[in-house]
C-alpha cells in the first residue's frame, strides 16, 4: 500500500513538472467544448423558405406563423422547382387535391428538412384538430352541451430536457464529457508507462521488491484523481458558462467519469506494450478512440446495423456515454445506471487483470 | 565462505537465440566479481538471471541460498542498469526516496540514508537539483546512488562507470572495495578493461559459456599476457 502511494505520489510529481500536458489536459477540453456549443447552437434554427403552388391560404398563413419559416408563393410546380434547385427555397409544398399535397426537400441541410418537415407536419395537425374543434362545436351545439368548454383549441407542449432553446450541443455535451476523459487519460497514462519502459525506470522498479499489482494501481490512484480534476473543471466550465443543465446528480457525473478514467488508463497500459515509441502510441488514437466516439451515441445507437451495435458493445464509451445521457439528460439515478456502471467495472477488472498478468514479461515474478 | 550468487549450468535462449548455453558462476561474500565478455555475449542476460527479472530455461539460479526468481529477495540487492533509468522531471532527492520506498526502507532515517549515499557519488549538493538539467556523469552517479540505498548485501552493477570522469571514477572504486571488506558481495560488468584489474575475480563469458574464470593476475599469467586487456583479446581469437 506505501509502495501504491509512493508510485501515484511520483506520477503526480512527474505531471505537476510537465506544464504543457497538464495545460492541455484542462484547456483542450474547455476549448473544443466552447467550439462545439459555438457551431451547434448557431445551426440550431436555421430559417427555412417554403415554396408552395396551389396551396390554401389558410395552410401557408399557418405555415408563415410559425417562427423561422417563411412561405413563397409559385404559381407553378416548374418555377417552383426552379427556385428549389437554384437554393431560392428549402422545400415546395404542392396542393394536388383535397387534402393532397406534395412536399419535395431540398435536403442539403439535415436540419433545415427537418425544420420544414416539422413546420408542416405542425401546421396539418393544426389545421386538422381545428377542422374537427370545429365539427364538435357543431355536434355540441347541436346536443346543446359543453358549447364554450371545446370552442378554442390550443396545443401545449412540454419538453423533458432543456427548452426551446435546447441545441444539439447539450444532448451530446454528456458524451463529450466522457470522451475527453477517456481519450486524454489513454493516451497521457498509455504514454507514461511507456516512457518507463523504454527509459529503463520500469526494469529498476521491477528490479527492487514491488508487486507488479502495486505498480498498476499506482497508476490507477494518480490518474483517478486526474480524471477527478478533469471532470470538475469540464462539468464546472459547461455547467456555469455554457449553461447546460445537468438534471441528475453531479456526483454521480463523477463517479461515472472516474470509472471511465479508470477504464482508459488500464486501456493505456495495455496498449503501451504493443507500442515501440510514443509515435506509435498516438497511432492507436484512430483504432482505439475514435471508434469509442462514433458509437458512443453521437450518432444513434438503435439505428445501426446489428454488427455495428455488437462493435458497439463492447466498447466501454458505450456505457460511459449512456450512463452519462441517463444523469444529464433523464436526470436519472443510481439505479437506473447499475447496468452501464457494472459494466464499466467488468472492463476494469478485466483490463487490470491483465496488465498486472502482462507485466510479468518485464519481471517473471 | 558463503555463497550470495550461484548460478549452476545456467542456460537461457530468446527465441531461437541461445545466449547462455551452460553458465556456472558464483559469488561470495567480500569478493568482487567482473563479469567480462563482448557485446551480446550475455552479461545483461546473467545478471537478470540473478535479479529473477529472467528465468532460466535450465540449471538454477541461487542468490541468498534461495532459487529465483524471488520477489522479496529483491529487497536485499542494489541494482544499476546500463541506462541511467531516472525520473528526469523530479529532483535527484525525490529520485532517491522514490527508490527507497520501493525498496521498502523505513522512513526513520531516510533522510540520514540519502545524504549518505549522495556523499559517496559526491552529489550531495546537486541533491535538489532536477535530474533533467544534470550531465551525464552525474546521472549515471545518481543512478549508482540508487543502487546503494539501504546498504543491500548484494550490489548489481551493471556498467557502473561508463562516463564518469578518472578521479570520480576512482572514488568509486575505492567505496566498491569499502564495501567489499564490510563484507558486501559485488557483481560487476565493465568495458573499461584497466578496472577489470581491480576486481578480486574476472569471469569471461564468451559464447554461452564462462570460459575463464579467476583472479586477473592469475588469467594474465594463464594466458601469457601482461593484461586484462590481452586475455579478452586472445580468448576470442582462439575461440573463433
Amino acid at each position: 500500500m506505501t509502495r501504491t502511494l509512493a508510485i501515484a505520489k511520483r506520477i503526480l510529481m512527474e505531471m505537476m513538472r510537465d506544464k504543457r500536458t497538464l495545460a492541455l489536459m484542462f484547456l483542450a477540453p474547455v476549448l473544443i467544448l466552447s467550439l462545439l456549443n459555438y457551431v451547434f447552437t448557431i445551426n440550431s434554427t436555421p430559417s427555412v423558405e417554403i415554396g408552395t403552388v396551389r396551396v390554401e391560404q389558410v395552410v401557408s398563413d399557418s405555415l408563415n406563423q410559425t417562427s423561422h419559416v417563411q412561405t413563397k408563393n409559385y404559381v407553378s410546380e416548374k418555377k417552383a422547382k426552379v427556385a428549389l434547385k437554384d437554393k431560392k427555397v428549402d422545400a415546395v409544398l404542392t396542393q394536388t387535391g383535397e387534402n393532397q399535397y406534395q412536399i419535395r426537400y431540398a435536403n442539403t441541410d439535415a436540419s433545415k428538412t427537418a425544420m420544414v418537415r416539422q413546420a408542416v407536419n405542425g401546421t396539418f395537425t393544426k389545421n386538422k384538430v381545428a377542422a374537427m374543434t370545429k365539427q364538435n362545436v357543431t355536434l355540441a351545439a347541436q346536443n346543446g352541451q359543453q358549447a364554450a368548454a371545446q370552442s378554442s383549441v390550443f396545443l401545449s407542449e412540454k419538453y423533458n430536457y432543456g427548452d426551446q432553446d435546447t441545441s444539439f450541443f447539450d444532448t451530446i455535451m454528456p458524451i463529450f464529457m466522457g470522451f475527453f476523459v477517456f481519450m486524454f487519460v489513454f493516451l497521457i497514462s498509455g504514454i507514461s508507462l511507456l516512457k518507463e519502459r523504454t527509459k529503463g525506470t520500469l526494469s529498476r522498479l521491477l528490479a527492487t521488491p514491488v508487486r507488479r499489482s502495486e505498480i498498476v494501481f499506482g497508476y490507477m490512484l494518480s490518474y483517478a484523481l486526474i480524471a477527478v480534476l478533469q471532470t470538475a473543471v469540464i462539468v464546472t466550465f459547461t455547467i456555469t458558462l455554457l449553461h447546460v443543465e445537468v438534471l441528475g446528480s453531479v456526483w454521480l457525473l463523477f463517479l461515472i467519469n472516474v470509472l471511465l478514467a479508470m477504464v482508459a488508463l488500464a486501456l493505456g497500459l495495455l496498449v503501451s506494450t504493443l507500442a515501440a515509441s510514443e509515435f506509435q502510441m498516438i497511432q492507436f488514437i484512430p483504432i482505439v478512440v475514435v471508434p469509442q466516439m462514433i458509437f458512443s451515441g453521437i450518432i444513434p445507437f438503435d439505428s445501426m446495423a446489428s454488427w455495428a451495435q455488437a462493435i458497439g458493445n463492447i466498447l466501454p464509451m458505450k456505457y460511459a456515454a449512456d450512463a452519462m445521457n441517463a444523469v444529464v439528460l433523464q436526470g436519472q439515478g443510481l439505479s437506473a445506471i447499475l447496468w452501464p456502471i457494472f459494466a464499466l467495472v467488468f472492463f476494469l477488472v478485466a483490463l487490470t487483470g491483465l496488465n498486472i498478468f502482462g507485466l510479468r514479461r518485464y519481471r517473471k515474478v | 565462505m558463503e555463497k550470495i550468487i550461484s548460478l549452476e549450468k545456467v542456460a537461457k535462449s530468446f527465441g531461437k537465440l541461445k545466449v547462455l548455453k551452460d553458465v556456472d558462476l558464483s559469488l561470495g561474500r567480500g569478493e568482487i566479481l567482473g563479469l567480462l565478455g563482448p557485446s551480446g555475449a550475455g552479461k545483461s542476460t546473467v545478471i537478470n538471471v540473478t535479479l529473477g527479472v529472467e528465468k532460466a530455461d535450465a540449471g538454477t539460479a541461487y542468490v541468498f541460498g534461495e532459487v529465483m526468481p524471488q520477489r522479496q529477495l529483491l529487497g536485499k540487492m542494489g541494482y544499476m542498469a546500463q541506462s541511467d533509468a531516472l525520473y528526469e522531471s523530479l529532483t535527484a532527492r525525490a529520485n532517491l526516496k522514490f527508490f527507497a520506498e520501493m525498496h521498502g526502507i523505513s522512513k526513520e532515517g531516510l533522510d540520514e540514508e540519502i545524504n549518505r549515499v549522495a556523499e559517496v557519488v559526491s552529489l550531495g549538493k546537486a541533491l535538489d537539483q532536477y535530474v533533467f538539467g544534470f550531465s551525464g556523469g552525474m546521472k549515471r552517479r545518481l543512478s549508482l546512488a540508487i543502487a546503494l540505498l539501504g546498504n543491500p548485501l548484494l550490489l548489481v552493477l551493471d556498467e557502473p562507470t561508463v562516463g564518469i570522469d578518472p578521479a570520480l571514477r576512482r572514488q568509486i572504486w575505492a567505496e566498491l572495495h569499502k564495501m567489499k571488506e564490510e563484507g558486501h558481495a559485488i557483481l560487476v560488468t565493465t568495458h573499461v578493461m584497466d578496472e577489470a584489474e581491480l576486481v578480486d575475480r574476472v569471469a569471461l563469458l564468451m559464447g554461452g559459456h564462462v570460459i575463464a574464470n579467476d583472479a586477473p593476475k592469475k588469467l594474465e599469467a594463464q594466458y601469457g599476457v601482461p593484461s586484462i586487456e590481452d586475455v579478452f583479446l586472445k580468448a576470442e581469437e582462439e575461440l573463433s
